[in-house]
């Protein structure tokens, strides 16, 4: 029995457990020491879970265009992060344009309506172009490939953007509507976020119903597990793959809007952090699996917005909100040492890697 | 002829794997194809079905060229294909796996009728419906993939070694609704390692070695050829 035990942990494996050890005591011991010292008062927790709930909504949507490709293609697709930036300069375009004649502010509602239609049917045709250009031709090379490739997409994007339309950040502009703030149950929040919670919700909704009721989701889950034997059962893979491009890209194109919605600016990088955040957040739920990368992006969101004052407040850390970026990383680094299958990925071992 | 298949010669990369290959399956048979390990019968169904194509030569399915065709097309014309090892969907049900199977039809009376064919081909099948299909045993699998085939309602149905890996009681079940499956007016193409059960219900079969074809003949013929006998069935 001893023996069995022993074989098994190995010297790294130790190590990595003190250092885990160590962080989620500083984690506990960070959270207790703020809480007891009631730094702030409840009214600011409250206000930085809804934030959080509000950028992890985005962080949702943009994961499961990562999740959705890797799930089919078994490939990263870096240029994700600049699918969801078109969105948003789109957005900004046709709001700005709105904003202009005064229609913004008269029909706010058909005005948002279009310019989410506009942003999606925007990122979907860019996402689908990058299937059709620069992955499908290299479907059968050795996995490496594609991912440079959707690096060097990503790249490619970013500058295209640039050099059409500058590299200033542009501001976008914020209908009479959605100043100020509303109180639902109790709570007050500001009427961006609302809108970007409820909007996500919505889009999180129709997805998860579009993958597990229409024939199509059934199709497409299929395809993600065996290529082959979905195209014997009259499954057209091609089509499928587009399927997945152009849902994923209209996702990110909205979640451009919202995103916009809430940090009021864009610029040619606008894509590339939150794109990061994204592929973490989906790494975080499981890669490959829808239901998890939309937990685990509401799980970035609330940890990058509620952590830096709970923890490393406590912790006696200065200025802890500027560390956001690493704390989101850093979880990225932890969930790959200690759980690489994610919040509720499978071992990719069973799967057809 | 049900289906004609007129020297096909395929390839993996550079490396040859079917040498112009050409026999017929007629309505109504079961046909079967016997050979050793990378004697290219599993390549010839996956040629017939679409995944791989032919370089040279052609398939005709009712006299209709299918050898461009992709897999999905394939399926539309009537021939179903269950492939080697199973391949069910195993994060989905049992009953949705054979909702997969019949994802090209359109007509819901005709395909709640299949599906009432299979579970009664396959009861086990009924009982497990809402099982993932991942948590099947391999014999419920290989039924699972059957069923799933037939949900296309196929007039032609591929088979590639549904004996493999089961336990031989199993091995009696799956043959004997193979030949139930065949009485119901489905054609049937079987590839088989198991050459003693695959040419005791044939009623043609043809031996494949290193990616040609090297003997024909009905089931009884080749059961009793000395050769087939010493180097299939390891008998002297």
């Amino acid at each position: 029995m001893y023996q069995k035990f022993k074989r098994r942990v190995t010297g790294t494996q130790v190590v990595m457990w003190i250092i885990g050890f160590i962080i989620l005591g500083g984690v506990i011991y960070g959270a207790v020491h703020t809480l007891l010292a009631a730094t702030y008062p409840p009214r600011v927790w409250l206000d930085l879970i809804v934030f959080g709930l509000a950028q992890g909504s985005v962080y949702a949507l943009v994961a499961l265009g990562y999740t959705m490709v890797y799930g089919i293609l078994r490939m990263i697709n870096f240029a994700h992060g600049e699918v969801f930036m078109a969105g948003a300069f789109i957005g900004y375009f046709i709001a700005t344009a709105f904003d202009r004649s005064g229609f913004l502010n008269r029909y706010y509602v058909i005005a948002q309506l279009l310019i989410f239609v506009g942003a999606m049917a925007t990122s979907a045709t860019i996402a689908v172009l990058l299937e059709r250009i620069a992955y499908r031709p290299l479907r059968r090379a050795p996995r490496l490939v594609p991912l440079i490739t959707a690096i060097g997409a990503s790249f490619f994007l970013q500058y295209t953007f640039r050099g059409f339309f500058g590299s200033g950040i542009k501001s976008y502009p914020e209908p009479t509507a959605l100043k100020g703030s509303i109180t639902i149950l109790g709570i007050t929040v500001l009427k961006t976020q609302a809108l970007v919670i409820v909007a996500a919700v919505v889009m999180l909704l129709a997805l998860y119903i579009f993958v597990q009721r229409t024939k199509t989701g059934r199709a497409m889950q299929a395809v993600s597990e065996d290529k082959d034997a979905a195209a014997l059962m009259g499954i057209d893979v091609d089509r499928i793959i587009v399927i997945t491009f152009v849902v994923g890209g209209a996702l990110a194109g909205a979640a451009g809007v919202l995103f916009s919605t809430l940090f009021r600016q864009v610029f040619f990088l606008t894509g590339f952090i939150p794109g990061l955040k994204a592929f973490t957040a989906a790494v975080l739920g499981g890669i490959g699996n829808v239901t998890g990368a939309m937990l685990g992006g509401l799980f970035l969101g609330i940890a990058e917005s509620l952590f830096p004052n709970l923890v490393l407040d406590g912790l006696g850390i200065p200025a802890p909100y500027q560390l956001k970026d690493a704390l989101a990383f850093l979880m990225l680094v932890l969930v790959l040492i200690f759980r690489p299958t994610g919040i509720l990925g499978e071992r990719l071992a069973t799967k057809k890697a | 002829m049900l289906l004609h298949i007129d020297s096909i010669q395929t390839y993996y990369g550079s490396i040859q794997a079917l040498k112009g290959i050409s026999f017929t399956v007629d309505q109504g048979e079961i046909v079967t194809l016997i050979g050793a390990n990378g004697a290219g019968k599993t390549t010839t169904l996956h040629t017939l079905s679409g995944i791989l194509h032919p370089r040279h030569g052609s398939i005709f399915f009712e006299g209709q060229p299918i050898h461009t065709m992709p897999p999905h097309a394939v399926v539309r014309l009537g021939i179903a294909h269950s492939p080697e090892g199973r391949r069910v969907f195993g994060r989905l049900t049992v009953a949705e796996n054979l909702d997969m199977g019949a994802f090209v039809r359109r007509d819901k009376a005709a395909i709640k009728q299949d599906l009432d064919r299979v579970y009664t081909l396959f009861p086990r099948l009924k009982e497990r419906q809402k099982q993932l299909a991942g948590t099947l045993s391999g014999g419920e699998q290989q039924m699972l993939a059957m069923g799933r085939a037939l949900m296309a309602s196929p007039r032609l149905l591929l088979l590639d070694e549904p004996s493999m890996g089961l336990a031989p009681i199993l091995v009696d079940l799956i043959f004997e609704t193979i030949l139930e499956i065949n009485k119901q007016g489905v054609t049937v193409l079987l590839v088989e390692q198991n050459a003693l059960m695959a040419l005791s219900i044939a009623s043609r079969a043809y031996v494949l070695e290193t990616g040609s074809i090297i003997l024909s003949g009905t089931g009884k013929e080749l059961l009793n050829n000395p050769d087939v006998m010493k180097a299939y069935l390891g008998m002297e």
